[in-house]
């Protein structure tokens, strides 16, 4: 049987930075690449239900994003993937989460996973979609922001928690292959050895096309988006009074605070 | 195409206060004041919640009767799409909360219409929609339009609108919801019980701690700290998720609601939205960060930019006993 597991490789702004001569992004050399938070735990939800053996599973790694990305498909390969997949047409430049979704849909189709995990949502843009619109083009059972996942590879349903506002979980029961976006803190995500990141630099990495895919280029991109950047830009934000001063003139100035404000408490 | 569409959320019957908020976001969001809101309500017993959404600015309340009582992802899709299929509405609003989570984005995908999530800011310029949210971690804001789009669905984010105060008497029609097979099936609420005896919810000074203490061995001088300054000690997310302070102790949306709160003081937290979105109530926050450019500045009252482990050692020693 066969997991995927789609990740995003995320941008981290730079201290400073510039926005784009037409004002919709970042200018790309300001931007930090990384493997999205929430993927980490995505992935190491996979892993440990292929370690626990109740069948031989394959987990497959895919990732929609130009040749950069292949260093966090190499994270991952790392940390134990057996097989990564790099989806990338310059047609798909400006591509919102819906887009994305439609792409990684096509792969899940060509693959035939029996369950299709992703981060509840990427760090830099957080749309917290992608996931479930993949589950919706696939025509999949799906669930979002999981905090326990009891599944046992090759079953026909799963038994989960997923985390609601203020301190409460709710437990539903899923039908499979389904599509379930994974939340921080499911599991603790595992290091990956210096001996395992050697061996996945000579791993190789599957490119496919949109024409491998069977995706139309008027599908992706902005054409194929839900809606489109019109300006980016750098708010005005309220700002803190800073306390200035040593350590010691800090740390008074907070203890008058702390005295005056929590009163008896202090 | 007109009229604006809001989808009430609720708990076991109980409305979420952040339905309201969306209600009031509809209102001041009329193109032209005969423009209609209505509220659709989905659930074994919609009924019950019409009193709760008969709201100043709510013409209309939808009532959509299900088989589940409780959050269904595909029982919402169907509804929804059906919704928006029979009324034509140009702008649906939902939360941004867990539930949507679970199916707006595949209503969007579905139907084909336009679709931003997490959105605090919006309204129209020359006849267009106009949508803001946060980018690259909330340092940017980025203005999204859906070219073309005759259906725009937005989530908001809790706690930015402003709920309607005053009561009315909309009209209700009840809405048949088109049969949706159950692939997902509710089977209980568990509590995130207090694994210790402490309730955050009625801790009037809490310091907190976040990811600037390192690691699990540094967490008992803040506790120490805590105790000296009179403070409940609470974390941000990756501190409970570590396993270093119970579940119990997490604040944030997730987490509990410090809804007594009146002092916060955040050493090491950068202030994840999600985080953020749990102390907005607070008076005075304070926070402690080594990085000038963390996020919680813009949302403290007073900041102090160092080593938290200097700052914490100097303010102990204003307090020993």
């Amino acid at each position: 049987m066969k997991l995927l597991v789609a990740v995003k490789q995320v941008a981290v702004l730079d201290e400073d930075f510039e926005i784009r001569a037409d004002g919709r992004d970042v200018h790309a050399d300001f931007l930090l690449r990384d493997l999205n938070e929430w993927d980490d735990y995505s992935l190491e939800e996979a892993m440990k239900i292929k370690e626990a053996g109740a069948a031989p599973v394959e987990v497959v790694v895919v990732c929609v994003g130009a040749a950069e990305a292949d260093e966090s498909l190499r994270k991952c390969l790392a940390k134990g993937a057996d097989r990564a997949i790099r989806v990338w047409d310059e047609a798909i430049e400006g591509s919102d989460s819906i887009a994305v979704a439609r792409l990684l849909a096509a792969v899940a189709r060509r693959e035939k996973p029996d369950m299709l995990f992703a981060g509840v949502q990427s760090s830099d843009h957080a749309f917290a979609s992608t996931g479930i619109a993949t589950a919706a083009f696939l025509d999949w059972p799906h669930a979002a922001v999981l905090t326990h996942l009891a599944y046992t590879a090759g079953g026909k349903s799963a038994v989960f928690r997923r985390e609601l506002e203020g301190g409460e979980l709710h437990e539903m029961q899923i039908e499979c292959p389904a599509v379930l976006t994974i939340q921080l803190g499911i599991n603790t995500p595992r290091y990956a050895s210096l001996r395992s990141i050697k061996q996945a630099a000579a791993k190789p990495i599957e490119v496919l096309s949109l024409e491998d895919l069977n995706v139309a280029p008027g599908d992706v991109g902005e054409r194929g988006s839900l809606s489109r950047v019109r300006r980016m830009y750098v708010p005005d934000k309220g700002r803190a009074e800073m306390i200035e001063g040593s350590v010691e003139e800090q740390a008074a100035r907070l203890a008058q605070i702390i005295k005056e404000l929590a009163g008896s408490a202090s | 195409m007109s009229g604006i569409l809001v989808i009430a959320e609720h708990r076991r019957d109980e409305v979420r206060p952040v339905t309201l908020e969306l209600v009031g976001a509809a209102q001041s969001a009329r193109r032209v004041p005969e423009e209609r809101v209505a509220v659709a309500v989905l659930g074994a017993e919609p009924e019950r919640s019409v009193p709760s959404v008969s709201v100043a600015g709510v013409d209309e309340v939808l009532t959509v009767k299900l088989a589940a009582g409780e959050f269904d992802p595909d029982a919402y899709e169907a509804a929804v799409r059906a919704l928006i299929e029979a009324r034509k509405p140009s702008l649906v609003l939902l939360p941004h909360s867990i539930d949507s989570f679970g199916y707006a984005a595949a209503v969007a995908a579905k139907s084909n219409h336009g679709f931003a999530t997490d959105v605090f800011r919006f309204g129209y310029q020359d006849g267009a929609l106009v949508a803001t949210r946060g980018g690259y971690g909330q340092k940017v804001s980025i203005e999204m339009d859906f070219p073309a789009r005759e259906v725009v669905i937005l989530t908001l984010r809790a706690g930015v609108f402003k709920p309607p105060g005053a009561r009315a008497s909309p009209s209700v029609t009840s809405f048949a919801a088109p049969p949706a097979r159950a692939r997902v099936v509710s089977r209980s609420f568990i509590e995130v019980s207090a694994a210790d005896d402490v309730d955050m919810t009625t801790a009037e000074f809490i310091l907190a701690i976040g990811r600037g203490v390192g690691e699990q061995a540094n967490v008992e001088r803040f506790r120490e700290l805590a105790e000296a300054v009179g403070a409940v000690l609470g974390c941000s997310r990756p501190i409970a998720d570590a396993g270093w302070l119970p579940k119990s102790r997490q604040i944030g949306q997730s987490g509990k609601t410090a809804s007594a709160c009146k002092l916060y003081l955040a050493m090491g937290i950068s202030g994840a939205i999600q985080h953020l979105a749990g102390m907005k109530h607070v008076s005075t926050i304070v926070a402690v960060n080594a990085d000038a450019g963390a996020s919680i500045f813009t949302v403290a009252k007073y900041g102090i930019v160092g080593d938290i482990f200097e700052i914490a050692d100097a303010l102990h020693s204003h307090f020993a006993s």
